[in-house]
């Protein structure tokens, strides 16, 4: 997908919705190394200052991505928040509010964070802006409290991950489905990769999108890597080259062997994907009907 | 015909208007032979069919000549005027297939596989080649420099393209005459003086006759030659249709009631009628025709064709000698736009009318397995005109969609994406930690309030590491934007100059063919294939150098990107050779055991 083209204005004006993995896990993990949460947060609020300050029009909404729930922290367009400091005292609530949440007592490795929610709460925020003081149902139940500048012109409007914690498997078909969305709203979503692994739903997102996608090589440089290219608005990307992926493998593997395949059988109705020809789909249980052993050429097989 | 050999009496002329030499035709598969009736004249003929390259003749016309025209490929003709045109046919159709066998011929030698040898070839077959040529400038390039170049013989440069010859000869569709267009109506010819009418019957009328007027045929086959003879029967029509012009409805009902054959002819023809009901049986139920009423001119009377017959009211007992013109126009059209249906000479009228009447009987067999499409169709009307107030809910039954677990999409994308990026050390490494959930909720907040408390940690970054990143990303940015042939949009190739360009996908396609006959002459069977393979050989070593060249002549910024295109046709070659190279040595082993002199 290419990049969202700019509207008429001669200045790119940016919405830029930040979601800050607060995964208390994956913190506690990074406590001892080069890259501790103060350091973290002490460089996104010096980015998000420095996104304020490039364009007085510039909005920055930021999302805290917790370990079972996450909110807003901060917008720039409410009055009583001009600093990104400010966000300092909600995410302490918000961290108290979703340790109550919390079932279990103790998470085998750093556990997940809450990436589908925060992806879809941000592209709510984004169409809500779009649609302008109409109000969506869906906004009101997650409780959206914010004043939108409603105005011809509309800020471009772009979502920046910044996440630590590790792919959740369970979130798949949210996370995919939030990507799709952007995708069709032609919102990119740049993802900054903080923790140790790569992550394939940032990379897919990113790629899908028309985004970018980084894993910084130095984790305490963090500051230079997003206000280089993290901070760039969506004209400027017309002409500026930044980094780009070399490339990302979409084969699928097989739901039964794993094996990476470059064709093979899709169910009708889940899509999942095999190298063989089953009678039944283990993954949504549908029968797969027995007329098309006739005829072999007419069967479901497609490239993937 | 049959036996492969032709005789008949004809005329030689050297053009249409010479009354021409009298003498006897004679045609072989090979050859044709005239020998005038006049032994003392000297234009006997003996020319091969090779030589011949198409043929003209005359239509068929009773004022006209019967002639046969055969055209020399190297220009000229022989012009022959035959007795009869039925004779004229005859001869015609054995010199097309003679004329056409010749052709197969040359193309079979051609392309005969194992040994092919410069053999004379067909005109038509070097026209088709010469076009292909002409069509396909690459086809072309490669030609001349492999062919004109003595690697490969004109045959065998063209065994590998036998397809393309096909598909260039499958282009010319084979002429079919169609039905003539125009209606016969009758044009008695009367003289004024007498009372005789003439009607003038070819073979080709009585094709349309029986075309468009099942009954008439249906009667031939029943009273000729049984009740009356042929003749008879033409001349009863005639005279029905003689009936018809006159338009005189109450005449021709009492013509008919004194002769049943006659009555025939006169009275509507049933079996059109009841095709007639069977084609409005099958049209779609859903069309409106009453609604289309006000279209057009339909609202006048006979669709707005001038009135020719006189409008009279009818006593009922005239009614089935009614002819409407415009059912015959619609029958005619009918008949037309079918074509030719039967493939039978027109010269016996009675084969022609069975051909018909077996043509019609298998359409209506067809007509009965319809049976059950027709009944499909009602329920199709029956589905779409129904009243949707008055239907239940057609949804279909709706199966709820159970997906077990997501994670199974997720494990098959995490490890291809892992895989892409190329660090699988990193992506299968399990993070061994492990804190309670007040420690880690505990930590997190810590962390939140001492920043709240002291403020930013001071500096942000250091321009140490700041300019570590910078350098980084440049570096990363610079490398990947000359990561090439990851776009499959851009080419390489376009980045080249154009001369460059082009030299290397000539080379590739002139490898391509070279291993193609490489590869395609083993295993080693004959000397042929061992001389073709040396040849090849020794082309193919020749292009090292040449690729050698072209990478050295590139500028040092593109060598690279040359030097990994060439890289596989080198590959390519040096497979042939270690081939060439290994079976030589195979060969030279068994030479050994058996000193024979196997090639």
């Amino acid at each position: 997908m290419t990049p969202v083209s700019s509207k008429i204005y001669a200045d790119d004006v940016s919405l830029l919705m930040v979601l800050v993995d607060t995964n208390p896990y994956f913190w506690s993990s990074m406590k001892n190394t080069a890259f501790p949460f103060p350091k973290f947060i002490s460089h996104v609020l010096a980015f998000l200052n420095s996104i304020l300050l490039l364009n007085q029009m510039n909005q920055v909404v930021v999302i805290a991505t917790g370990y079972n729930s996450c909110d807003y922290v901060f917008d720039s367009s409410t009055s009583s928040m001009q600093r990104a400091e400010c966000l300092l005292e909600k995410l302490g609530d918000f961290v108290d509010k979703d340790e109550s949440l919390s079932q279990e007592d103790s998470v085998d490795g750093v556990g997940f964070s809450l990436l589908s929610g925060s992806l879809s709460m941000a592209l709510c925020c984004i169409l809500n802006q779009f649609i302008g003081n109409v109000s969506l149902d869906l906004c009101e139940l997650l409780d959206i409290q914010r004043v939108f500048r409603s105005g011809p012109l509309h800020p471009q409007p772009r979502i920046l991950c910044l996440h630590g914690s590790p792919d959740g498997p369970g979130q798949y078909v949210a996370v995919m489905n939030s990507i799709f969305s952007a995708q069709r709203s032609m919102v990119p979503i740049d993802s900054c990769v903080i923790g140790s692994q790569h992550s394939a739903f940032l990379q897919q997102a990113s790629y899908i999108t028309g985004g970018v996608y980084l894993k910084p090589q130095v984790s305490d440089g963090l500051f230079q890597y997003l206000s280089i290219v993290f901070a760039t608005d969506l004209h400027s990307r017309s002409f500026l080259q930044l980094p780009r992926p070399v490339g990302v493998d979409f084969r699928a593997s097989c739901f039964c062997h794993k094996n990476t395949i470059d064709m093979g059988f899709i169910c009708s109705v889940c899509l999942s994907i095999f190298c063989k020809h089953h009678k039944k789909c283990s993954t949504c249980g549908s029968n797969f009907g027995e007329a098309r052993k006739q005829d072999p050429s007419a069967s479901d097989q497609r490239r993937t | 015909m049959a036996d492969g050999k032709l005789v008949k009496r004809a005329k030689y002329k050297t053009s249409v208007k010479v009354p021409g030499v009298p003498g006897v035709l004679k045609l072989t598969k090979e050859r044709f032979y005239f020998m005038p009736n006049d032994p003392t004249l000297t234009t006997k003929l003996n020319v091969e069919f090779k030589l011949i390259k198409g043929h003209k003749s005359s239509k068929e016309c009773s004022s006209k000549q019967a002639l046969l025209n055969l055209t020399q490929a190297q220009g000229g003709n022989y012009l022959f005027e035959f007795d009869s045109f039925p004779d004229r046919d005859q001869c015609r159709d054995f010199v097309a297939s003679a004329i056409a066998a010749c052709g197969e011929i040359g193309k079979a030698t051609a392309e005969k596989p194992a040994v092919p040898h410069d053999e004379q070839l067909s005109a038509t077959e070097m026209g088709r080649r010469i076009k292909l040529l002409q069509e396909n400038s690459e086809l072309q390039k490669l030609h001349r420099q492999l062919v004109i170049g003595g690697i490969l013989s004109e045959a065998e440069f063209w065994a590998a393209r036998k397809k393309l010859l096909e598909q260039s000869e499958n282009k010319k569709p084979k002429q079919r005459v169609a039905l003539k267009n125009d209606m016969w109506s009758v044009k008695p010819l009367s003289d004024g003086q007498t009372n005789r009418v003439t009607f003038n019957l070819t073979p080709e009328v009585i094709h349309q006759i029986f075309a468009e007027k099942p009954a008439v045929r249906q009667a031939y086959l029943k009273f000729v030659p049984g009740k009356m003879s042929e003749k008879e029967f033409w001349t009863k029509y005639s005279r029905a249709e003689y009936l018809h012009s006159t338009k005189n409805i109450v005449a021709a009902a009492a013509e008919a009631a004194e002769d049943e054959e006659l009555a025939v002819f006169l009275k509507q023809d049933d079996m059109l009628v009841s095709e007639a009901r069977r084609k409005i049986r099958r049209v779609d139920p859903t069309l409106d025709m009453e609604a289309d009423e006000g279209d057009d001119y339909m609202h006048l009377p006979d669709h707005g064709l001038p009135q020719g017959e006189t409008k009279e009211i009818l006593e009922p007992q005239y009614e089935p000698f009614k002819r409407s013109f415009s059912q015959y126009l619609n029958q005619h059209a009918a008949v037309v736009l079918r074509g030719r249906v039967i493939d039978v000479e027109l010269g016996d009228t009675r084969s022609v009318a069975e051909a018909f009447t077996r043509t019609n009987q298998a359409e209506q067999a067809t007509e009965v397995s319809d049976e059950n499409a027709y009944r499909e169709r009602v329920k199709k009307v029956s589905r779409v005109a129904e009243i949707e107030d008055l239907q239940g809910p057609r949804d279909p039954p709706v199966a709820l969609l159970s997906i077990k677990d997501p994670r199974d999409y997720f494990d098959s994308q995490q490890a291809n994406a892992i895989k892409a990026l190329g660090d699988a050390e990193t992506g299968i490494r399990p993070l061994k930690f492990s804190v309670s959930k007040e420690e880690a909720f505990c930590s997190l907040k810590d962390s939140i309030s001492e920043i709240n408390s002291q403020g930013l940690i001071e500096p942000i970054i250091s321009p140490e590491v700041a300019l570590k990143v910078f350098n980084g990303l440049s570096q990363n940015i610079s490398s990947t934007k000359y990561h090439l042939g990851k776009n499959p949009h851009e080419s390489v190739l376009d980045q080249l100059p154009s001369a460059t360009k082009n030299d290397l996908l000539l080379h590739w396609t002139s490898i391509q063919e070279l291993l193609k006959h490489f590869w395609s002459s083993y295993p080693i069977t004959t000397k042929y294939f061992y001389t073709k393979v040396t040849r090849l050989k020794d082309a193919m070593s020749q292009i090292y150098p040449k690729l050698q060249e072209i990478k050295e002549s590139v500028q040092s910024d593109v060598r690279h990107q040359v030097s990994l295109l060439v890289q596989p046709m080198l590959q390519a070659l040096d497979a042939a050779f270690a081939h060439y190279d290994a079976d030589i040595q195979k060969r030279s082993a068994k030479s050994g055991e058996r000193p024979n002199g196997f090639v």
